[in-house]
């Protein structure tokens, strides 16, 4: 369960919402600059709310009044962004491993190859990330924060810089996911077309207020083509 | 043109391991005031920015006379250093090193900076989504991004304390075999009548290492690129 109470400003911008959520995929679901990449960062701990309180599952991830604020590295929470970042100066491999070394985990083989198998993304381990193209440096960044075996993996536009036929390359991956992991998820996205395929809850943000919370009828109707 | 007396190479090796010292000691302190100006910001921080930058346009005189002045024998943290440490500056090898090291620090920390400025802290983010403390960010992110920027900092570093010689001469003196550079020696052997070959032949010896250095830095930015962007 994630649960959270949080003002945060940003210049002229003013976050306020609340929500809690039981559902293994959510979708936060709003215009741009409505604030869900915003909320997506406080969940994470890149960004620290200015006032209250975020709770995933039975940890206290922040809170004002006590003063929690558990560092990102500690959160065990796997975010995938829209522009993938992955390191350039390290191999896919590299990147794929780097957070298993650095929780210091063992290595878990098995896990390894279905994650990579799932991903389709065994042919480019040796490559660098400079050359790889679009649709599969999201991939290896999808594969990259599962590896760390998160709690929660919050996915932020990740179909965003991709055009339409890439779109449709990563969708079965993102639902394959869903279905054989069990992850809980959070997919951050503006485009129904996308939220529709993947998540079973939708929180629809907007202004940095908190619209409506529901299933996907709360999706605009219409412009349900995942290339538009 | 390497016919070289003993003297002359003495001066050689001598600025060499200076040169060498210098910028080895130097490039701890040049990654962390170069992480410090890029990265945060403080009370005081102008000041700091100013003070590493201080060297490049004094006179080198006046630098030199400073290091006399606090690290000599009697000045306040030589005395300090040398009582209690056996550390001691004033008219030594190591003294030129400290010399050198104090010319070259603001060409070492500028480059880096410029580096390290230039990472996209995204990166970094990730890399603590991935569970990385920030020292460990540091280490597997920024430091090796920065590489290429560390690699001019410590080429032109070098290159610095290996033809420095107005703070040197002014601290350390001019003393054959202990504190005597290919620049001090040049300097010596033009201020004897006989001295216009010595003279010449150190002169080719600094024009080649300084070319060298050049070249070695050009190839060692290349591979890094190349590292990074991985053919």
């Amino acid at each position: 369960m994630l649960a959270l109470d949080v003002a945060k400003q940003l210049g002229d911008f003013h976050l306020e919402v609340r929500f809690s959520r039981t559902g293994r995929t959510v979708a936060l679901f709003g215009p741009s600059g409505a604030g869900k990449t915003t909320i997506a960062n406080l969940i994470a701990g890149l960004l620290a709310p200015d006032r209250g309180r975020i709770v995933l599952d039975d940890t206290v991830l922040f809170d004002a009044k006590t003063d929690v604020n558990v560092p990102p590295h500690q959160r065990h929470i796997g975010y995938v962004f829209q522009e993938g970042r992955l390191f350039p100066h390290l191999t896919v491999a590299s990147n794929l491993d780097y957070g298993r070394f650095m929780k210091g985990h063992a290595r878990d083989q098995a896990a390894e190859r279905r994650i990579i198998d799932l991903l389709d993304i065994a042919h480019l381990l040796a490559r660098r990330p400079g050359k790889l193209s679009g649709g599969e440096r999201q991939r290896v960044a999808i594969g990259r924060a599962l590896l760390t075996r998160p709690r929660l993996l919050l996915l932020d536009e990740p179909l965003a810089s991709l055009d339409a036929a890439r779109k449709r390359e990563i969708l079965p991956y993102l639902v394959r996911l869903r279905d054989d992991l069990g992850i809980p998820m959070i997919y951050v996205s503006h485009q129904p077309a996308e939220i529709v395929n993947v998540a079973n809850e939708v929180v629809r943000i907007e202004d940095g207020r908190l619209l409506a919370i529901g299933g996907i009828e709360l999706l605009d109707p219409g412009s349900l083509d995942v290339t538009a | 043109m390497f016919d070289l007396s003993p003297e002359e190479w003495t001066a050689v090796l001598l600025s060499l391991r200076i040169a060498a010292v210098a910028t080895a000691a130097a490039l701890p302190l040049g990654i962390a005031a170069a992480w410090l100006l890029a990265r945060t910001t403080f009370w005081g921080k102008a000041f700091v920015d100013g003070l590493v930058h201080l060297p490049l346009v004094l006179p080198p005189v006046v630098t030199g006379y400073l290091l006399l002045i606090s690290f000599g024998r009697k000045g306040p943290i030589g005395a300090f250093l040398a009582d209690y440490f056996g550390i001691v500056f004033s008219f030594r090898w190591t003294g030129a090193a400290l010399a050198c090291g104090v010319m070259g620090f603001p060409l070492m920390v500028r480059p880096i900076r410029l580096s390290i400025e230039a990472i996209d802290r995204k990166l970094e983010q990730a890399a603590a989504t991935l569970g990385a403390n920030r020292v460990l960010v540091f280490l597997t992110i920024t430091l090796p991004l920065a590489l290429p920027g560390i690699v001019a900092g410590l080429v032109l570093c070098f290159a610095k304390a290996l033809g420095e010689f107005g703070a040197t001469i002014t601290f350390v003196s001019n003393i054959p075999g202990e504190t005597q550079t290919i620049s001090a020696a040049i300097y010596t052997y033009t201020q004897v009548p006989s001295g216009d070959a010595a003279a010449l032949r150190l002169v080719l010896v600094a024009i080649v290492l300084s070319l060298a250095a050049l070249i070695a830095s050009e190839w060692l930015a290349r591979r890094a690129n190349l590292y990074f962007h991985g053919e």
